[in-house]
């Protein structure tokens, strides 16, 4: 994965929202999402400042930033799961495909959106019936066996598992009940996958795969995902966004971020000097 | 070995000794009681004590056997009433209610709880016994089925709360609605616990005898329906055990024996069907 495979950004890609709130249309980057003036607050507290980015199309988009700096938090926002905590308030507009997604079903939406968890939690089922939930539960007509295999396959677990269908979920392996929960993801065909941190738990053999995967994955969704980990971002991401205590700092195509950071703060992180 | 060292590894051997003393005069205290009863009643337990009825005294043989079935008609009947309003309204408790409700509803359980059984069963002769002018089977459930709500709800409440927050995201993040990931997910992750739970409520009520006393009251013979007055094995002892007859205290040994036999099965046949699931690990 060396940085002249990634597929080149136009010269002419800016910031969607930021500089210019109407997104010039001859940028040739089409927004699967676009997140626009995000406030948010945990009760009475201000978590992000006046977030404003986008989501690339079948692009890896990377979160960076410190612990606590509110990349998990932004990245929740974008499924409505920060609806489950208490008092927490979002301010702002979060459009996918240009429609505002605060104002839709929170449940369909989810299923166009999927998302990964920092530590792997597999359900207390058969590994065959966690990639079969979200079909299940969404009453999908397909046959549930080709769908459960092309999910296994698409995460890169079918040939570990394909014998052991129906064992417990759990008796896997870490880094193989985080591949089983992106294939679960994935079961529902989400245009978009959001993924927090989701080696943050895992040896870096098992690292290796999943990011490996990642790339993989691009041709059939949208990622976006969480790290705390640079190399990670820079391995994986087509853009990078820069994250400090709220505020959005910096956000580029991946090789320009890492390799001329417009802003000197990102520019003392990615070297190591703070976070 | 310095002095320090020495001293500390006494410290440890003592405490290693007497926590395994405490464990062991714990459990022995079941099996002494165990073999108690086995010593008393173990040889007034026969084929005849299962399927005959008591019989006058003086007169050898009889049985309990209408006892043994009119407790498992008491217990069957409490827990369908029971259990069902202490699951749900323990689910109600863990995942739904606002923090003032739920200290509301708990604090009223936990006195619910504490009640003592025999005011459960004046509660339940005046609410049920009194207007049918009839002690019976349904008065006696009643009375269980009250003392078997709190401990359910409380469990179901405790078990719902332990399973972690990431299974309930996972299922949320794929599009399950709320009650589709409570029943889907989170009920099935704490099942073994609850289940648990609720046979250790049913082991409990089933020796209650006070609320029985004057419920579900008592029959020589079979009884006729569940409108009626029937034996239940606890009451039969506490009537056999205070006779002043040798060979009812015999029976009523035999009975005891047979009672705490019964719900060691139902624990231990639980068990092995609840081995058969999927534990989620702690985390």
């Amino acid at each position: 994965m060396q940085a002249s495979a990634r597929p080149t950004v136009p010269a002419n890609f800016t910031l969607p929202g930021s500089n210019h709130p109407s997104r010039d249309p001859a940028t040739p980057l089409e927004m699967r999402m676009t997140i626009s003036k995000v406030n948010f607050f945990y009760g009475t507290k201000q978590t992000l400042f006046d977030i404003n980015m986008g989501i690339a199309n079948s692009k890896v988009t990377a979160l960076i930033g410190p612990s606590g700096c509110g990349k998990s938090t932004l990245l929740r926002t974008f499924n409505r799961m920060h609806e489950t905590v208490r008092n927490a308030r979002l301010e702002g507009e979060i459009q996918l495909d240009g429609k505002n997604i605060l104002a839709q079903d929170v449940t369909s939406l989810r299923r166009r959106i999927g998302m990964v968890f920092q530590r792997p939690n597999p359900f207390p089922k058969s590994i065959f019936d966690n990639v079969a939930y979200g079909l299940k539960i969404n009453g999908s007509k397909l046959p549930l066996a080709e769908a459960v295999e092309k999910s296994l396959r698409h995460a890169a677990l079918w040939d570990e598992v394909k014998d052991h269908l129906h064992k417990s979920a759990y008796e896997l392996s870490g880094g193989q009940q985080q591949r089983l929960c992106i294939a679960r993801a994935l079961a529902v065909e989400p245009e978009v996958l959001l993924l927090d941190e989701p080696c943050s738990a895992l040896d870096p053999i098992s690292t290796a795969k999943i990011e490996e995967l990642l790339v993989q994955l691009k041709d059939l969704c949208t990622i976006a995902i969480v790290t705390h980990n640079m190399q990670q971002a820079a391995r994986v991401s087509d853009f990078t966004a820069f994250l400090l205590i709220g505020q959005l700092i910096e956000f580029n195509p991946t090789p320009q971020l890492f390799t001329t950071p417009s802003d000197a703060r990102t520019e003392a992180y990615i070297t190591g000097r703070f976070g | 070995m310095s002095g320090r060292l020495r001293w500390r590894k006494f410290v440890s051997h003592f405490m290693l000794t007497m926590t395994g003393l405490c464990a062991f005069v714990a459990v022995s205290v079941l099996f002494f009681i165990l073999g108690y009863l086995v010593f008393h009643g173990g040889t007034s337990v026969s084929w005849n004590f299962f399927t005959k009825l008591p019989t006058p005294v003086g007169e050898a043989g009889g049985g309990m056997a209408n006892a043994i079935v009119g407790s498992a008609k008491l217990l069957l009947l409490a827990s369908l009433f029971g259990v069902p309003l202490g699951f749900f309204g323990g689910i109600y408790l863990a995942e739904f209610s606002g923090s003032t409700t739920a200290f509301v509803v708990r604090y009223a359980a936990d006195l619910l709880n504490g009640v003592p059984s025999i005011v459960i069963g004046i509660f339940a002769y005046a609410l049920v016994v009194l207007p049918f002018k009839h002690y019976s089977t349904l008065a006696g459930a009643f009375a269980l089925g009250l003392m078997m709500i709190p401990i359910t709800l409380r469990s179901t409440e405790e078990f719902l709360h332990s399973v972690p927050r990431a299974l309930r995201e996972g299922a949320m993040a794929l599009g399950a609605s709320k009650w589709k990931t409570i029943a889907s997910v989170v009920v099935p992750a704490a099942y073994r616990g609850i289940v648990t739970a609720i046979l250790l409520a049913l082991a409990r009520v089933a020796g209650e005898t006070a609320p029985l006393l004057f419920t579900a009251f008592g029959n020589r013979f079979w009884s006729p329906g569940w409108e009626q007055p029937t034996a239940s094995l606890p009451v039969m002892i506490y009537t056999y055990a205070i006779s002043p007859y040798e060979d009812w205290h015999r029976q009523a040994w035999a009975a005891g024996l047979v009672l705490l036999g019964l719900i060691l099965v139902v624990n231990i046949v639980a068990r092995g069907i609840l081995a058969r699931g999927v534990a989620v690990p702690r985390s």
